[in-house]
């Protein structure tokens, strides 16, 4: 066994460079949550509620994407930032902002597909009584929205979760430099290759333990909002 | 398209702040100078004598190069002399020079099982290892370290082409990758001692041959063409170059040490 106490002598010790890092990946992830979530919430309604030619298809791949590799979205982001890319004039390659856009793509099908699911099931739930109480389309839709905000909000921390675990698109993104794009995930993925697999182990350890911190604390939230709402 | 483009210049500037107008610089390197703790030793020092930080992406050589390629880097700072020679003759870097050396060595599991410990020849060593069939790890990656492990086996006259089988396992990652890969698969591998002496994980693996003049490590700097690319910050790139070469940064270089190991060796020409 590893010496088993060394991830609360980490977070004992106080050190800055390791707060740096999960200060960071907290940045990063929660960012790319709070994008996709203004990206991917409309979206999923919009989903939900219409119907064109090549709807059916259009969902097949939001969910299909759900499960989209980061190593190929962090390269395809890579080779759209970089200096012989398309948008390399941004200068944004290795940098936060690109690990942010990165996760963003990632997470946004996640958000749309499920949003889109239960939007549509509360609407042909609800439709009838919606439709009598004279509601126009976009009351319709915002009352929706407000009533599954529980859902949507394990809808945002499903996001929040696979942003949180990724490295294959930051670490090629973000060139996990010290200091500056260094998050819990490559710091782990260097730790292991340096060989110090008790710190990588402390790191793992940390990062579980900061997930399900901030999923306690939505729980929380949302349990304390549900009591004042009776 | 035309608005989209000054809209997303400005949420990028937003979004990265004023980090923008400090002085930095990137530079794209091999895992063995991050891994080995040179760049931690190193860094700090530079940017109190000129304010200037340094942003560190490790890769193998091979890659750096290619980050260097396509314009992603201001200074290389890698280690395999032919491939940077030819990267400055395509244009892509102004100039190459030597920093420092240090030497590659043959690491193989503690019970040695093709019986090469103590060695110094290295060519027959691999010889050794490709007749008795004795598992070996390679980069597989084109850094500084695979080049240099395809051209010994060269050396040694092994084919590699027509000789490689089961026991020659390629994994393309990083030093350390490699080396705990050798350590499970009780394998042979070949490792920059800079590397090698900062692992942490080294029991069950032990130098099997070392002292040998080929097996010889240069590392050298190089700074991105800024005639090719104009984003390359040129004035603080060259002071990063002008500060490895000098007197002062050479002798920085010769005093990190792990456990009273000198890990690499400055030998600037001036």
């Amino acid at each position: 066994m590893m010496e088993e106490p060394s991830a609360w002598r980490l977070i004992a010790s106080a050190d800055p460079a390791l707060f740096g890092i999960v200060y960071l990946s907290l940045k990063i992830s929660l960012s790319a949550v709070v994008a996709a979530g203004l990206m991917g919430f409309p979206l999923g309604a919009l989903l939900a509620f219409t119907s064109f030619p090549g709807r059916g298809a259009l969902i097949v791949l939001t969910n299909a994407f759900m499960g989209l590799p980061p190593v190929v979205v962090g390269l395809c982001v890579f080779l759209a930032l970089s200096r012989s890319g398309p948008l390399g004039s941004l200068g944004l390659l290795f940098t936060p902002t690109a690990m942010i856009i990165a996760q963003a793509i990632l997470i946004t099908p996640i958000i749309v597909a499920l949003t889109r699911q239960t939007i549509e099931d509360l609407w042909s739930e609800y439709r009838n009584e919606l439709l009598a109480m004279g509601l126009s389309p976009l009351g319709c839709l915002l009352t929706l929205l407000y009533d599954a905000r529980i859902s949507l909000l394990t809808t945002l921390l499903a996001g929040f979760g696979r942003a949180a675990a990724e490295v294959g698109a930051v670490m090629i993104v973000g060139g996990n430099i010290e200091g500056f794009t260094r998050t819990m995930t490559t710091a782990i993925a260097l730790e292991t290759s340096k060989g110090d697999l008790p710190l990588a182990m402390s790191l793992g350890l940390l990062l579980i333990l900061i997930v399900i911190g901030v999923n306690a604390s939505t729980w929380l939230l949302s349990a304390l909002a549900r009591r004042r709402m009776g | 398209m035309k608005k989209l483009i000054p809209a997303l210049t400005l949420l990028a500037l937003t979004l990265t702040g004023a980090a923008a107008q400090e002085k930095s610089i990137t530079i794209a390197s091999t895992t063995s100078t991050q891994d080995s703790g040179l760049f931690s030793h190193l860094l700090p020092i530079f940017k109190a004598r000129t304010g200037i930080d340094v942003k560190v992406i490790a890769q193998g050589t091979g890659q750096a190069l290619d980050t260097g390629r396509r314009g992603d880097a201001d200074v290389l700072f890698v280690h395999a002399k032919p491939q940077e020679e030819e990267f400055v003759a395509q244009g892509f870097g102004v100039a190459r020079f030597d920093v420092m050396y240090n030497d590659f060595v043959l690491i193989g599991p503690a019970s040695d099982p093709a019986g090469l410990k103590g060695s110094k020849d290295i060519a027959a060593a691999l010889v050794k290892i490709q007749t008795q069939g004795a598992p070996f790890v390679s980069r597989g990656d084109k850094s500084g370290t695979h080049a240099a492990e395809l051209a010994l086996w060269k050396e040694a006259g092994v084919d590699l082409g027509a000789k490689r089988g089961a026991w020659y396992r390629e994994i393309g990652q990083g030093m350390g990758a490699a080396l705990n890969t050798a350590k499970a698969m009780e394998a042979y591998v070949l490792a920059d001692r800079g590397t090698w002496i900062s692992f942490k994980g080294k029991e069950g693996l032990t130098i099997a041959v070392e002292g040998d003049k080929r097996l010889f490590n240069q590392y050298g700097v190089i700074l991105a063409n800024p005639a090719k690319f104009a984003w390359v910050k040129k004035e603080p790139g060259q002071a990063f170059i002008d500060y490895v070469l000098s007197d002062e940064g050479q002798k920085t270089i010769a005093d990190y040490k792990i456990e009273g190991q000198q890990l690499f060796f400055p030998n600037a020409k001036r």
